[in-house]
């Protein structure tokens, strides 16, 4: 599983981070976390809200934070 | 007439303004002992009488607007623009602007989003500049300060600014100045997630929490700096340089609020006070728009997008527009008030 964190440099992005991870870690799930901070990768990936959240290659959150319980309903 | 003019004024005073929240507060802190007559009386219940009247506004407003934005996520809006062209086009970007959730943090993917898909340039400035200055908080929150009127203005005026602000810069013909990285990225369409109901709340209660951590500091300041000026600065000084006496008040209000970063809500205390003092209505409003449209931080993120010249022309028509508006409204000030 490829999960992108998808946002440049504000404070929710990384918390947003923070939350994937530890929903990785307690789920015990095979994924890969990616935080994707540059501009032009953003807009390759056709993000335009910060921060976002994409697991292989599908937009689920745009644009919010999400809480760790949340994310651990998508890795499943 | 008569009672529809009466439920109005009820809404108007007791809803919005919570005149009710002003007396039991003041109640309260006279059983304390406290002499509300006394400058520091005063301060005290302006500070927290508009500390928890702004902090009840901020939350059951950021609820219902997030909830109504969640539908215009800025992916829906690019795709929106793509079938408007002209004048119109920036028309319906300034409107777009007033309902997509806007985070400075997000201006540039959006600005990269809106030109990677072919917008023209006026199009998407159109929208930078009603997005900050202009949204559904600031429209029911001036409501409960200055008046319907005043804020149906405030909210019209914006747009218009927006526009010709977007205009200006279409005519100008600065796609040059846009940083060679944007102009040759090509961004893909993605599906933005389908959002149910209950997604729908989930977003508003987020956006609710992140919002009110991250505002909550400006309107303390503001605030505070609020009470001061409401007790402590005397009327005369202020009228002389915000008020009738002083031609350029509005000019100079708008220079103090461009490198300023501040949320609307924390700047309406200030404001509220300053009117209540004797400014003009024109000379706060601009100031207003000047801090929620320009401020430093914005134009840092800003210069990574654009070149020089563009930023400074996007600077130069927004000041200009806000200063406009500022002296309409000081010209017009007995309409309103």
């Amino acid at each position: 599983m490829k999960i992108k964190v998808i946002g440049a440099g504000c404070e929710t992005c990384d918390k947003l981070y923070e939350h994937v991870r530890e929903a990785v870690a307690e789920t015990g799930c095979d994924a890969e976390v990616e935080k994707v901070e540059d501009l032009l990768e953003i807009v390759k990936l056709g993000v335009m809200s910060a921060p976002s959240l994409m697991i292989d290659g599908k937009l689920v959150v745009s644009g919010r934070m999400a809480k760790k319980d949340e994310i651990i309903r998508f890795l499943k | 007439m008569e009672f529809v003019k009466e439920i109005w004024e009820f809404i108007q005073n007791q809803v919005l303004g919570m005149q009710w929240l002003r007396e039991l507060i003041g109640n309260g802190l006279a059983v304390a002992g406290l002499d509300l007559s006394s400058r520091a009386g005063g301060s005290i219940l302006f500070f927290l009488y508009d500390l928890i009247k702004i902090a009840i506004l901020l939350c059951l407003l950021i609820f219902v607007i997030s909830y109504i934005q969640s539908y215009f996520p800025p992916e829906r809006s690019k795709k929106i623009l793509g079938r408007f062209h002209g004048s119109g086009a920036n028309m319906v970007a300034a409107l777009l602007g007033t309902v997509t959730p806007f985070c400075s943090c997000s201006s540039i993917p959006l600005f990269m989003g809106f030109t990677s898909a072919g917008l023209p340039l006026g199009v998407t400035f159109s929208f930078l500049i009603s997005s900050p200055m202009v949204d559904l908080g600031s429209l029911v929150l001036l409501m409960s300060i200055f008046g319907g009127k005043v804020a149906v203005v405030y909210v019209v005026l914006g747009i218009i600014v927006a526009v010709l602000g977007g205009t200006i810069i279409e005519k100008l013909h600065m796609e040059k100045y846009v940083e060679e990285f944007i102009r040759n990225a090509s961004g893909i369409e993605i599906d933005a997630p389908k959002l149910t109901k209950k997604d729908r709340l989930l977003y508003a209660k987020t956006q609710v929490e992140t919002t009110f951590r991250k505002v909550f500091p400006y309107i303390l300041v503001g605030v505070g700096i609020g009470a001061v000026i409401h007790n402590w600065i005397s009327e005369q000084w202020i009228e002389k340089i915000l008020g009738n006496d002083n031609p350029f008040g509005v000019i100079l209000a708008v220079l103090v609020g461009v490198p300023m970063y501040a949320d609307i809500f924390g700047t309406i205390p200030v404001a509220e006070a300053l009117l209540s003092k004797g400014a003009q209505l024109g000379t706060i409003l601009s100031f207003m728009m000047a801090v929620t449209t320009l401020s430093l931080p914005s134009m840092i993120m800003l210069r990574k997008a654009v070149k020089p010249k563009l930023l400074a022309a996007f600077a130069t028509i927004c000041t200009t527009g806000i200063v406009m508006v500022g002296y309409l409204f000081n010209l017009f000030q007995s309409v309103f008030l």
